[in-house]
Order: C-alpha cells, then structure tokens, then sequence
C-alpha cells in the first residue's frame, strides 16, 4: 500500500494524518506509483468560473444556461443540492430552485480558461484528449522518468496548479484505461481524485449497472434489460460469441468491458468527427430574415472551431426542431472541403432556401462533417467564380483582424441580424 | 381501356418513362406513369415537374382509355416478362386496377385517377429548328462531364446551350463548367437557330437526352424558350424546364496566351496517369506533370501510401514546367480526345491548361492545375 498526500505532495507511511503537513487528505492504493491513464473534469466549470469572477455569487445557487425556453448546460454544487441538473429544462430548473440567478453562458471565456487548463496538460503529456471545455483524458504512460514523479503526483500538481492559477477546481479519475478513468473521475465530485486498480476492477463493476458504459443509452439499455442484463455482473457471465450475435459491434465492446477491458487509446486528435453549433429560439419564429441571421452567426462559430483546431469538412448541414420537437435535417457535399465561414454559411444558407417547410421552427444549427485535416496548399482557384476567391481574402484578413482586437472588433452586418 | 403491345416495345417506353421517375417521391401520383391509349398507339408519359418524356408507341388498341399505373413497379415486371411475349394491359374502371397478362402469368396493380397527373404546359416556343442527333449527342457528350453538382451553384448544374459568334462565325455551342474544368463545344449553327436564347439544360435532362440520341441520322426537332427546352423525335417527346439563372461569363476564363505547347497520345497519356495515380490516396488524385525537351513525366507522390513514375514520349519544345492536376480531371478530358492527338498548352504551373483535339478548335477543355 501507497499513501500520498494531496496536500504536500509527499509519499508517506500509512497514517491516517499525513506526518508531514498534518492534513487528512491521504490517497491510498497499491498500485498508486503505476496507474498512468487519467481524467480529468473540472467541478461545475461554467458555473466555478461565474462564481470566481464575481465573489457575490459564491453563496448562492447560480445555473449556467440560455433564456427563459433553454435547458441548464451547468449548475453550481448549490443549485445542484435543489435537485438541478445539466441538460434540464430551464423552466423545470427554476421551478425546483426558485432562488437561483440564471446567467448566461461565457463561451469565449470558458474557451479561454480550458486553453490554459489544456495548456497546462500538454506540459504532462503530449497525449490529451479532450472530451470538451472542461473535460480531458490523458495518457501519463512513460512519463515517470521524464518528471521524476509518478502520473499519480504530477496528476496532483496538476489540479493545484489550475486551481491556484485559474481558481477552477478539478476532480480526478486514474486508472489503466479510459472507461475506468472517466467512471473514477466521477466518483468523488468536488475536487476529488478517485483510483481504481486493475485488481479490484472486476469487484469494483460487478454491482454497478450498465448504463455506466458509453453508449448505453435508453434504447440499449432496455434491451439489455429484457435479456436479464442490468449490472456489469450479469453481463459478464454472457458469452462473447452470444453478445456479438445480438448486439454485434457493440456486444464486442461489452463483453470487454464487463471485465474492465478498454484497448481504446488517447490521443490528441482522432476526436472530431463534425464540428455543430445550435441555437433554440426564445420564440418559436418562421421568420426566414431571422433564420438567415441566425445561420450565418452559426457558420461563424463553426467556422471559428475548424479554424482554431485546423480542420476541414466536406459536407454542410442544417437542422432544424418544429415545434413538436420532431426536426428536419438537410444535408450537402461540397466539391472541396472548407472551413470558410463564407463557403459553409452559403451552403446552409441553400439548404434553408431549398426548405419547403416553413416553420414555425424553435431551434436551428448548423454542422459541418466528413471532417479531414487542413491542408492550406490545397485550395484551388475556381475558373468562374471570382467573388468566392475574394470573399475568401475578405475573410482571412477579417480573421487576422479578429485575432489581434478580439471577436467583435469586425463584424459582417448579418451578425447583427 | 385494353390494349396489347410487344414486350420488347413496352419494355423500351417504360424504360424511358422509369428513369425520369423519381425513386423517392412524397407526391403519390409522380410516381406513376399516365398511359393513354387512342387509335392505333399507346402513349406513355412521366414526369419529376421539372422534365416530363412522352413516348408513343404502335399497339392493338381493343378499348380506347386512360389511367395511370406505378412507373417503377410496370417496369420491373416487363423486364421479368420473357422476350417476344404479347402483354395486354386491361384497366378495370370499377375496381381501380390495372391487369397486366401474359400468357400465364397475371398482374394486378393500383391505379391513380388521371386528373392527378400534372402535365407539362407546353409553352411557347421562341425558336424552333431540327438538328441530327450526331450533331446533338456530340454537343452533349464532350461537355457533361464538366457539369458541376455543386448545389450552392445551381446555375453550374447543366449545360449552357446557346448561339455564339465569338470568331466571326455563329455556331451552335454547349458550355460546362464546375469551376474547376471547362467544357466548350461547337457545332455548325443549324437552320432558324439564330435567334435561340441561351438556356442552361440541367444535368438529369441532358442524361434523359442521351436516349433519344442513338440513331445518328435521326433528326431531332428542337423547340427552345427561356423556361422550357423540348427535344423531339416523332416517338418520342422530352419537355424540360431550364435552370433559372445565369451562366458566368466564361469566355474570359479560355486561356488565349498560353504559349507552351505539348502534344501527346491521348490515350497514351490516359494510360500513364491512370497507372501513376493507383498509388495515391487521397480522393484527389494530384499527378505531376514534369515537361522538358520531347520528355513527360508523370508523377505521383502520396506519402502514407507510395510513389509513381512513368515517362511518357512526347512532342514538347519549350522551356522545363512541372504543373499538377487531379488525374481524375486530367483523365475524364482525354477521354473526350478520340482522333488525333491531344494538344495542351499551358502557361505557368498557377495558370489553367487548355486542351484541344489537334488543331481542332471546335471542342476546347480547360483545366485549373493543382499545387503539387
């Protein structure tokens, strides 16, 4: 058995106090010194950053989310005590804790913030992943001579340091491969630091259910219920060959992890697959000036997201959510792949005009898929169209100047829309 | 109405008629064929609302009438129905149905009423004049292959017909382009074509053209306003709407100082690029052109997946260039080049090639290079 302490850092003997700094936050395990795949998962980033940023906020319940008609996207600990959660519905939100101030989200400023966290894990390890703004995986694998510590210590520096640094508090999950990471990361929210070893992994599982696996949604699940498989347990006395036959791929999948095997690797960028950004409305609106507006500011943040992680995407689509919620989508090919926010607004902005329903429509995105690597040198002239080759100028040097003085130092008059 | 028709016939109208059909359609009666049966044929018309074909047909009519049947599925079941068989098609008015029979075998199928089915106004004409259909398939032929799907620039999705008398001379001319390659066509202007507007004839019609095109000494009357294109053999009748927009201006994009001249085999020189591009992988295939003294050399340079070279015997005499193209561009143009020799002549390795078949300047190509 290993004991570290989360306070100084140091290795001591199994106490319950640490000899050293006399604080009770111990990490104990035996495989503390070899575990090397970690997550990490910032505690109710949005909200930990509204709350550091205005020190009023800090007693009293915030959530993170758009409008009267949105839905949460974070909750503070406080608010989360009330019962709200991500993804609820901002009315059923207020509804369960009336007192909480609603704000709206930062997103430039929380992308910011997760550059410097990301900045500060690329310093550990080339091998990141992020899942989105705050969440990561990393791979520390090897980096023990490199650091002179193990993973689990500079894992240790790392938190602190975002927390000193950024006042964004983190909690940790380490373990050997990334589904078990991701589950430990979860197990002892706020600024928590879970471990779990490769022996107790089987223990560990065999009580849990199954909707703990990523991709095990509703759908799934009940399937999995009817055939008697609930916890990871009853799944793990199913044969291979069986699993395969019913649920195909995904049974592959299964069979592996209801015995905590996960071969998936972490690295940088084999992530995005489209890159999509939407917006509910505060009303619904079959508006199509209002439509247009929105698709173009849509296309710009798009645009901003390949432009930033440098890729490309080949096929354009809008989506579009009735009132029912029932939602139309329609879809494009481009002849070359783009992230041009003039080229990817342009083709939304087909597929609006070539839309025979007129709405009302209560939420709108735009994507952009079929995503491949930039390859600057591959643009080519087009023979007929001039404007596209200057709107392309246009836009880079508009780029430039948005990189210098900021995202609203020039706008398109459409922005404002 | 009650009629009999040889299967290879019918199997040849209904043919024409499926293909304009779309396969998914939202509308019920686009989906079906409107068979008409009057004297001593049978007409079968289909339509998508933006093409509609009419093909009439001999048949022994016992009951003159009219209904409309499931194009896709009429179809298929001649196709099954063994050659040199005589098919009748029965409609029963009470029940709705249409009776196809053969011999043994019996089909039933479910009918639409005929008010349903939307006919294609038939417009005023501006100008109408015959042509052979040689002379049409060739228009056609050399420049669709150029025709853009991009759906943002709808008005590159077709050829752009129109008169033309940019030297001096007025021809008959076919324009495409995706931005990209360049397709421009000429043909000796026929009779009482002068005064035709241009019209751009999208990419499903010129397919659905090609049809009616076999037989090179048929002649085709052709009818043409700004909305609508009608081609017409005295079976068959294809009616089009044109795209609604304007072709860019591309004489301006025809490179006329390119003064570097290559002349080589053309499929010889399909050959080799084919050869050379297996080993790229990407899904453009960039091959690199490297000219010197009566020298080409192609070649392909795919990092994650291998090289390729191969020299190529060639007429070439003026200073060293080294200029890329997707070989899929390179390859669909030289295959355009079936008599003599293909001519390009290029500029810079930034500046678009043209190409030409020999001398012949009544088919001329350009293409955009890549950087390499």
């Amino acid at each position: 058995m290993h004991s570290l302490c989360r306070n100084c850092l140091a290795f001591i003997k199994n106490e319950p106090r640490c000899s050293k700094c006399n604080s009770p936050s111990i990490l104990r395990h035996t495989e503390l010194k070899s575990l090397s795949i970690a997550h990490l998962d910032c505690d109710a980033f949005y909200a930990s950053v509204e709350k550091r940023d205005n020190p009023d906020l800090i007693d009293k319940p915030i959530i993170i989310g758009g409008g009267n008609r949105g839905v949460v996207s974070t909750a503070c600990y406080i608010a989360r005590i009330k019962g709200v959660k991500s993804a609820m519905p901002m009315f059923q939100a207020l509804r369960k804790c009336p007192e909480a101030i609603v704000i709206r989200p930062r997103m430039e400023l929380y992308a910011n913030i997760s550059k410097s966290i990301r900045q500060m894990m690329f310093e550990l390890t080339p091998a990141v992943e992020p899942l989105s703004l705050d969440e990561a995986f990393l791979d520390l694998t090897g980096t023990e001579k490199l650091h002179g510590n193990p993973p689990v210590v500079q894992l240790s520096l790392l938190v602190k340091k975002i927390s000193q640094e950024l006042g964004i508090t983190g909690s940790v999950g380490l373990s050997h491969n990334k589904f078990l990471a991701k589950i430990a990361s979860d197990l002892d929210k706020p600024k928590g630091f879970s471990i779990i070893g490769k022996k107790e992994t089987e223990e560990f599982l065999s009580n849990k259910p199954v909707s703990l696996i990523w991709g095990v949604g509703n759908t799934l699940k009940s399937k999995l219920e009817e055939d008697g498989i609930r916890t990871f347990s009853e799944l793990k006395i199913r044969n291979k060959e069986d699993l395969m036959k019913r649920y195909g791929q995904m049974g592959l999948r299964l069979w592996h992890l209801s015995r905590g095997q996960d071969s998936r690797k972490i690295s940088a960028n084999n992530q995005v697959k489209s890159i999509s950004n939407e917006t509910t409305f505060s009303e619904d609106t079959s508006d199509r000036l209002l439509l247009d507006g929105h698709i173009w500011r849509l296309s710009e943040k798009v645009s901003d997201r390949a432009k930033a992680t440098e890729k490309l995407g080949s096929i354009v689509s809008i989506k579009l959510k009735r009132k029912d919620h029932s939602q139309v989508t329609r879809r494009l090919s481009l002849r070359d792949p783009t992230q041009m926010c003039s080229m990817i607004y342009k083709s939304a902005k087909t597929l609006l005009d070539n839309l025979d329903d007129r709405g009302p429509f209560r939420l709108i995105g735009v994507n952009l898929s079929k995503i491949t690597k930039a390859l600057p040198d591959h643009y080519y002239n087009d023979l007929v169209d001039i404007q596209g080759k200057n709107n392309i100028e246009v836009e880079k040097a508009t780029d430039k100047i948005r990189g210098r003085f900021g995202k609203k130092a020039i706008l398109r008059g459409r922005t404002l829309r | 109405m009650k009629v009999s028709i040889e299967r290879s016939v019918l199997l040849k109208a209904m043919s024409q008629a499926q293909s304009v059909v779309e396969r998914r359609n939202t509308i019920p009666i686009l989906a079906n064929v409107l068979i008409e049966a009057e004297g001593e044929t049978v007409s079968f018309r289909a339509t998508d609302l933006d093409i509609e074909v009419q093909d009439k047909v001999k048949a022994t009519v016992e009951r003159s009438g009219v209904t409309t049947v499931g194009a896709h599925t009429l179809h298929e079941i001649v196709r099954k129905l063994p050659d040199g068989s005589q098919v009748v098609l029965a409609d029963d008015s009470t029940s709705g149905r249409l009776h196809i029979s053969t011999g043994r075998s019996n089909f039933t199928l479910a009918t639409l009423p005929r008010e349903d089915f939307p006919i294609m106004a038939s417009a005023e004409y501006d100008v109408n004049f015959n042509a052979k259909a040689n002379i049409l398939r060739r228009l056609f032929d050399k420049s669709k292959f150029a025709i853009s799907t991009e759906e943002t620039r709808y008005y590159l999705n077709g050829v752009y017909m129109h008169v033309s008398n940019d030297e001096n001379s007025n021809v008959l001319r076919c324009v495409a382009t995706d931005g990209h390659r360049l397709a421009r066509v000429d043909a000796d202007l026929p009779a009482n074509a002068s005064s035709m507007p241009g019209v751009i004839i999208p990419r499903k019609t010129v397919g659905e053209l090609g049809k009616l095109l076999n037989d090179d000494d048929v002649d085709i009357a052709v009818s043409v306003s700004d909305t609508k294109v009608r081609f017409a053999t005295s079976d068959i009748q294809l009616t089009s709407k044109v795209i609604d927009g304007t072709f860019p201006d591309y004489s301006r994009v025809i490179p006329s100082g390119n003064a570097k001249r290559l002349e080589v085999d053309a499929a010889e020189f399909a050959r080799a690029v084919d050869r050379v591009s297996t080993v790229s992988s990407e899904r453009s295939r960039a091959v690199k052109l490297n000219l010197d003294e009566d020298r080409l050399i192609l070649s392909v340079n795919a990092p994650d997946n291998g090289a390729a070279e191969e020299e190529v015997a060639v007429s070439y005499g003026d200073e060293q260039l080294e200029i890329g193209f997707n070989a899929k561009y390179l390859l669909e143009i030289a295959g355009q080049v079936d008599r003599e020799n293909a001519i390009f002549m290029f500029n810079s390795s930034g500046d678009p090639a043209l190409i030409t078949e020999g001398e012949d300047s009544s088919a001329i190509y350009v293409v955009m290079p890549m950087r390499v």
